[in-house]
């Protein structure tokens, strides 16, 4: 039981900080994937007890927050094994991607009271100590169950098992014409075979979708304003500032005073990233350059274009809005200033954006237009929570391994290989669905076998 | 009044194909070991189909002879018609299957038991199970009130206990074909606590051969060249000495049968058949009304030995009446003057559940009793043979005072086989099946011999002779898989030629040989041309290094998948745990690991209704209590 695993240690909710706990045999090589010191030292050359402040990473190297990285060694942590705590800003959103970092880079999810199941395998916890973990799993074991119970009449549970059926349908059809080979049972045909199991894969695929647009829904949308100088990204934050705000962090010692600020409007749940830069200075562009601007764009899930209906679109306006299109990031014009005289060039404004939403300082009800805009470009209209979405980090990682199993039987049937090992691809798939929806496999398919074909001996 | 006449360290109960596997491994143990049978003349008797091996069944055979039993050289020695199945569909589902001759194969085994020392084979019915204070077994008892005392008893009863045969509205005790039923036994096991259960199988009928129209049907031949079911059989000189013929059910046939369904035992009025059948092999009646949109269903028409002129017509089995079976099976082309010679029927009989077995098929309630093959609740030779070589083994051991010999789902189909019903129990006879190994890209019948002939040297039952050949074929094999991925191919025209008429893509640049067998349009073989330095090697190490190397992928795959699961099978569970007394645990879970009692966490974590956190409750018991 010796595997890495890792899980967020604080509350998930917004605090101050968050503490993204590792432990295992590859505990430290782990997080010195996912945390780059700014004294370039890697982890693994640090003393138990030490702490390191530097990058925590995401995909491609790109920066998802700074950090400090605290390591135990061996037997002296919390579980008696290698232990690393990341602890980054505490955003529900950033402490999910570290954590989701941490996984991809081969750590696997904790499962409920497993850092304490090892404190106790490793003798770092008294007997009684252990019996109260036991009644603790006891209870969430019982908790899980009637979860569980209540998820199979839900949603997710249903959809899950319109993919499972035709995955297994399409297993048991291929196990009896293995196992029954005098049964005069027809061969599927390779175009109906990878068609269903193309199928299979899309399905997976928009499921797993759910959980990012589910994702909006619970966490929120990282969000950038972004214009040139003087535009009016402060009026439209204050515009939004009237919304209910639902979050202020502020972290001392930093150099930013406050981190992310977060709004409601309408349904939407938008977080707003470096608010303090604009309200000091109004100035994105300025202050950083038009390249931080970019950035901003490429990492944001949507994007607020700020253009000033007194002016004419300037070379900087031309420069954000060919890297939005480009991007193609949900995005929103917002055309301030209409109390004056217009100078805007705004048929070149409207080829490029869909969506636009004219306001002025004074005007609130512009507030109600960029509300419906906002449901619209992030089509959460269109977000049926009662199809059933994936809602955990759990889920989403067995959702992830069925996915990866039929690419590979498709790639496996694809590349021409005999059908025993596509076969055995498309188990591994129906295992992770049953996995992610709480039963089990082994004799699915058996009995789909003896229910499904006529077969004797 | 009682008397005892000798003592044997075991007993075998019964001479089907698991008894004498268990009895052979006894005796060669080094045993002292009795072998009991109704009648000598039904030795190994195949009272369904003469035929050994088919899918998964195959690869079961050829893992009893690298275990060191006797399966795959009688089949090798008495075979008619060998096929290999499933070519074309990958290695792992490759299977053996061979028409044997039902007399010489008798013949053969009981030949072999004859011959072998400590080892006594008498014929006599046990009755009745005699048990020590400590409720161990201690003496068998025959119908003739004589009682041997031994250490351990394996319960080898097929399909006789208590055995009733259903055709039409008639039945009678009778075991099959026509062979006396056994009587008494499982009511004093059931007296002795052990739950006995009613389980049903059939067999079609045998017809003459002269009454068959073979110009109306498909020929089906024997394969060449034979691949022989035992790693010890010299390929050499065999050959096929028979045809088989394919027909088919038609619509008639099914009108015949759905008019006369209430004649049957099974549908008629009363269902007296209350036993329980094998899902997988249906009557004919099952399948026609199960599949109602199936217009037609395939049999096969098989030759039951040299001399003779039955015939076998597989996958029309029946217990409608008489008059019924000739009627349907004259609408079928080819057997419209067919003339039965033995009719189909179904039998109904007693067997044990599974689930109070351990992996050594010990009973969990009284030492030294054991059970294997359909007794077991599995169904067919092959499945029976495993166990009987299991049991066999273990009650040697038992008595040598060595320890348990089990096999893992890993390992094995065996493994598989014994796993699945002592863990996951059966609610209808079992079969063995391609698909019920989660491991089976590396459990293929080819490297049987590689998996368990180690431990079958290990045991005893592998001679040294044996044993030296195959290190040195595993010698050879990794030799050249070393060799294959040093080699670079440079590209050539007449490379590119070759690969471009296997349709795969053409080089610029040398290549690894590995790479190119790893393509599924190229095999080893291809490659001789461009490969001047490649050793001569046997087909079956060639068959060896191909699968290895293009397969390399998913096996590497399946092994970590093993690993992970070794890791928990590690972890052994006390057999005198008090679940009850664990708290953390479910109810639900609590009852089942009462009932099954898991030997490690790896088991327990396979019985449905034990959850993954009841499995971390049990870690943390086991840690607990160290």
């Amino acid at each position: 039981m010796s595997d890495t695993i890792a899980a967020i240690a604080t509350p998930l909710a917004v605090g101050g900080i968050s503490v993204i706990r590792i432990s295992g045999e590859n505990a430290i090589s782990v997080a010195d994937k996912v945390f780059k010191g700014f004294n370039k030292k890697p982890l693994c050359e640090y003393e138990g007890y030490s702490a390191g402040y530097g990058m925590i990473l995401g995909n491609d190297n790109t920066q998802i927050d700074d950090g400090v990285a605290l390591v135990f060694k061996a037997p002296r942590s919390y579980t008696g094994e290698d232990v690393v705590e990341i602890s980054c800003h505490g955003g529900v959103f950033v402490t999910r991607e570290v954590l989701r970092q941490v996984i991809s880079c081969g750590a696997r999810l904790a499962e409920a009271g497993e850092f304490t199941k090892r404190a106790f395998l490793n003798g770092k916890l008294s007997l009684t100590q252990a019996e109260a973990v036991m009644d603790l799993i006891g209870s969430k074991n019982t908790q899980s169950l009637r979860s569980a119970r209540a998820q199979a009449n839900g949603a997710l549970f249903k959809r899950l098992e319109n993919i499972k059926s035709e995955l297994l349908n399409i297993a048991a059809h291929l196990s009896a014409w293995v196992d029954f080979p005098e049964e005069d049972i027809e061969v599927l045909e390779q175009g109906n075979l990878l068609a269903s199991l193309q199928n299979a894969k899309q399905e997976v695929e928009s499921l797993i979708k759910t959980f990012d647009s589910g994702k909006i829904i619970r966490e929120g949308v990282q969000t950038a304003i972004v214009g040139k100088p003087n535009v009016g990204k402060s009026t439209l934050m204050n515009l939004l500032a009237g919304c209910e705000k639902s979050i202020v962090t502020d972290i001392a010692g930093t150099t930013r005073d406050v981190v992310e600020e977060s709004v409601n409007i309408g349904n939407a749940f938008l977080r707003l990233a470096d608010t303090a830069g604009i309200r000091q200075t109004d100035d994105v562009v300025e202050r950083f350059g038009v390249e931080r601007a970019l950035e901003r764009i490429k990492t944001a899930g949507l994007v607020l274009a700020v253009f000033d209906n007194s002016d004419s679109l300037t070379e900087q306006d031309k420069q954000i809005i060919s890297a939005v299109k480009e991007d193609n990031t949900p995005s929103i014009a917002i055309i301030n200033k209409t109390d004056l005289p217009k100078k805007i060039d705004e048929k070149y404004i409207k080829d490029n954006f869909k969506h636009i939403v004219y306001t002025s300082a004074d005007n609130k009800e512009s507030l109600n237009a960029l509300s419906d805009e906002i449901q619209e470009v992030l089509k959460l209209n269109d977000i049926d929570t009662s199809n059933g979405i994936i809602a955990n980090e759990r889920q989403r990682i067995c959702a992830t391994g069925a996915l990866e199993y039929l690419t590979e039987a498709i790639d496996t049937l694809t590349a021409g290989f005999t059908l025993d090992a596509v076969t055995v691809n498309i188990e591994s798939a129906i295992e992770c669905l049953l996995e992610l929806s709480g039963q089990r496999v082994s004799e699915e398919v058996v009995n789909r076998v003896f229910h499904n074909f006529c077969v004797g001996k | 009044m009682s008397y005892c006449i000798d003592d044997y360290s075991v007993a075998i109960i019964g001479a089907g194909h698991a008894g004498i596997e268990a009895a052979l491994a006894c005796a060669r143990l080094g045993v002292k070991t009795a072998l009991f049978t109704l009648s000598l003349d039904n030795i190994a008797n195949m009272p369904c189909n003469p035929s050994i091996g088919g899918t998964a069944k195959g690869h079961l055979v050829r893992e009893i002879d690298a275990l060191g039993g006797q399966m795959g050289k009688a089949a090798d020695a008495t075979f008619l018609q060998s096929r290999m199945l499933n070519r074309g569909k990958g290695p792992a589902v490759h299977s053996l299957r061979v028409q044997s001759d039902r007399k010489a194969y008798h013949k053969y085994m009981k030949k072999v038991l004859e011959a072998e020392q400590n080892l006594d084979v008498k014929q006599a019915e046990i009755v009745d199970i005699v048990l020590d204070e400590g409720g161990n077994i201690s003496g068998v008892v025959t119908k003739l009130g004589t009682v041997y005392n031994v250490k351990c008893a394996v319960v080898c009863s097929g399909t006789y206990q208590s055995a009733v045969i259903h055709i039409g509205d008639t039945h009678y005790e009778s075991g099959p074909d026509s062979s006396l039923p056994s009587k008494g036994l499982t009511q004093k096991l059931a007296e002795a606590g052990i739950e006995i259960r009613r389980f049903k199988t059939g067999t079609p009928s045998r017809v003459h051969k002269r009454s068959i129209n073979f110009s109306e049907l498909e020929v089906q031949p024997g394969e060449t060249p034979i691949t022989p079911m035992s790693f010890e059989t010299n390929p050499d000189g065999l050959e096929n000495k028979v045809v088989c013929h394919i027909a088919y059910t038609n619509e008639r046939t099914h009108k015949v049968i759905m008019e006369n369904l209430h004649r049957s035992p099974l549908y008629g009025e009363g269902e007296r058949i209350k036993g329980v059948g094998p899902r997988y092999c249906p009557s004919i009646e099952d399948k026609v009304v199960r599949f109602a949109d199936k217009p037609r269903h395939q049999l096969f028409i098989e030759p039951m030995g040299l001399d003779t002129d039955e015939m076998y017509l597989q996958g029309m089995s029946s217990s409608l009446p008489e008059d019924v079976q000739l009627e349907f099976l004259r609408t079928i082309k080819g057997l419209e003057n067919v003339e039965v010679m033995r009719n189909a029927y179904a039998i109904e009989y007693d067997c044990c559940n599974p689930l109070e077995l351990k992996a050594t098929l010990e009973f969990k309630k009284i030492g030294g009793l054991f059970g294997a093959g359909q007794f077991n609740g599995t169904s067919g030779y092959e499945e029976a043979a495993a166990q009987g070589l299991i049991a066999g083994i273990n009650a040697a051991h038992r008595v040598l005072g060595k320890d348990e010999f089990i096999l893992d789902r890993a390992s094995s189909y065996i493994g598989t086989l014994i796993d699945d019903i002592t863990i996951k129990g059966c609610s209808d006879p079992y079969r063995m099946m391609t698909s019920r190994s989660e491991y089976r890209l590396i459990l293929r019948q080819d490297n049987a011999d590689k998996r368990l002939t180690p431990k079958g040297y290990e045991l005893g039952l592998i001679s040294k002779e044996r044993y030296d050949k195959f290190c040195e074929k595993t010698l050879l094999i990794d030799n050249e898989i070393k060799r294959l991925s040093k080699l670079i191919i440079p590209p050539s025209d007449k490379l590119n030629e070759l690969l471009v008429s296997h349709e795969t893509s053409p080089m610029t640049t040398g290549i690894r040989a590995t790479e190119l067998i790893r393509r599924p349009q190229l095999t080893y073989k291809d490659l001789a041309p461009f490969d001047v330095d490649r050793p001569v090697l046997s087909a079956e190490v060639c068959e060896q290094v191909e699968i290895e190397i293009k397969y390399e992928g998913y096996i590497k795959k399946q092994l970590a998948q093993v690993s992970q699961m070794r890791k928990l099978e590690g972890k052994p569970l006390p057999s005198d745990i008090d679940y009850d007394s664990i708290s953390g645990l479910r109810l639900e879970a609590k009852e089942k690991l009462k009932k099954i009692r898991p030997l490690n966490i790896g088991q327990a974590g396979r019985i449905s209704g034990v959850s993954p956190a009841d499995v971390s409750v049990l870690l943390i018991w086991l840690e607990c209590n160290r």
